[in-house]
């Protein structure tokens, strides 16, 4: 392996971000590449899969045979909001490979009580996204209801590109909510980015239901990442 | 199952292979690239090696581990990589297998 190749993979790795480290496993030479880094042909139909997937594997291409190692960062689900439907979904998305942290200033509802065995933040979103940054591999679900709370850590989401981007809200929630984004500084493609109302339609009632749409609608956009790209190219 | 989002950096074969080299010592760095039927590891685990047969990491249960120690080693020596095909089938050739009668291939790759 190249000594170059190792730090630039390690880099990545330490900063959250995807690389696929390529390898000719003929004459053993390497080299990595980046999210959004094009490679031409079958290798980079290949490549793209792998980011897709996180899974690594050979592949042969132009005649010869290419081991890719996918590096992704682990993908977690920032909730804000300790409410009724974070109780359910803490709980199912560590179980589905999510892990989760949840962040919400009312102490009366951020309690480990409440929350046993989940990372939880009885501090408003400014101060824990001060010190634990958004990124591209984090989702975001905003379901305290509450302007004061949410809105900040939308517009701190849809900034730092994460996967999944959600609001707990009616239409008539959402369209009031466009206008404060919008007055924060949010471009319109931006906020087109939020799911709202949040989930995927399976007709959910209960807490733990909206919890299972809410899941089901971040796994979706996880595993589709950068196809919506593409099809807007297209 | 491992969900912690951030680099365990203590444990991490390619962070420590890192650090071994910034010490100026020789690294061999194996990896599992291909398996079949139940294997411990999966494809893409990291077994990390020095010079002296100190290793990080791990591309099996423990079950393989002494044999790629001891091929890492003149991986380092001759700085030529090796395909390595460890299981139940091998057992003449290699004098180990995987007890869980899996099959996985181990590339070894000096640093640099």
């Amino acid at each position: 392996m190249d000594p170059y190749a190792l730090k630039t993979l390690n880099a990545e790795r330490r900063a959250r971000r995807a690389a696929i480290l390529v390898t000719d496993l003929g004459d053993g030479r390497d080299r990595i590449v980046r999210e959004g880094d094009q490679v031409a042909g079958e290798l980079g139909q290949a490549i793209a899969k792998a980011f897709r997937s996180g899974s690594s594997g050979s592949v042969e291409a132009e005649g010869r045979t290419f081991f890719l190692n996918a590096h992704l960062p682990q993908p977690r689900l920032m909730v804000i909001g300790a409410v009724h439907i974070s109780q359910a979904l803490a709980p199912m998305a560590k179980i589905a490979g999510y892990p989760v942290e949840i962040v919400d200033p009312r102490t009366a509802f951020a309690t480990p009580d409440r929350f046993p065995d989940v990372a939880l933040h009885a501090e408003w979103p400014e101060d824990v996204l001060k010190r634990q940054p958004l990124d591209s591999y984090t989702a975001l679900a905003a379901v305290t209801h509450d302007p004061k709370i949410d809105d900040f850590a939308l517009k701190a989401a849809l900034d730092a590109n994460c996967f999944y981007v959600g609001a707990l809200g009616s239409r008539k929630t959402h369209a009031k909510r466009v206008e404060r984004l919008l007055a924060l500084g949010a471009s319109a493609d931006q906020i087109a980015r939020i799911h709202a109302p949040i989930g995927l339609d399976i007709g959910a009632a209960s807490p733990a239901e909206i919890a299972v749409a809410i899941l089901a609608q971040t796994i979706h956009a996880f595993r589709s990442r950068g196809l919506e790209a593409k099809g807007a190219a297209a | 199952m491992d969900n912690s989002i951030y680099l365990d950096e203590a444990r991490d074969p390619l962070i420590i292979a890192e650090g071994w080299m910034k010490d100026g010592k020789d690294v061999a760095i194996a990896t599992v690239v291909e398996t079949w039927g139940s294997a411990p590891r999966p494809v893409g685990s990291h077994l990390v090696i020095d010079a002296e047969g100190n290793f990080h990491g791990s591309v099996s249960g423990g079950c393989v581990e002494g044999a790629v120690v001891s091929e890492a080693i003149d991986v380092i020596d001759s700085g030529k990589a090796k395909m390595l095909e460890f299981g139940v089938a091998d057992e003449t050739a290699w004098q180990v297998g995987l007890s869980c009668g899996g099959r996985i291939k181990v590339y070894v790759e000096r640093l640099g």
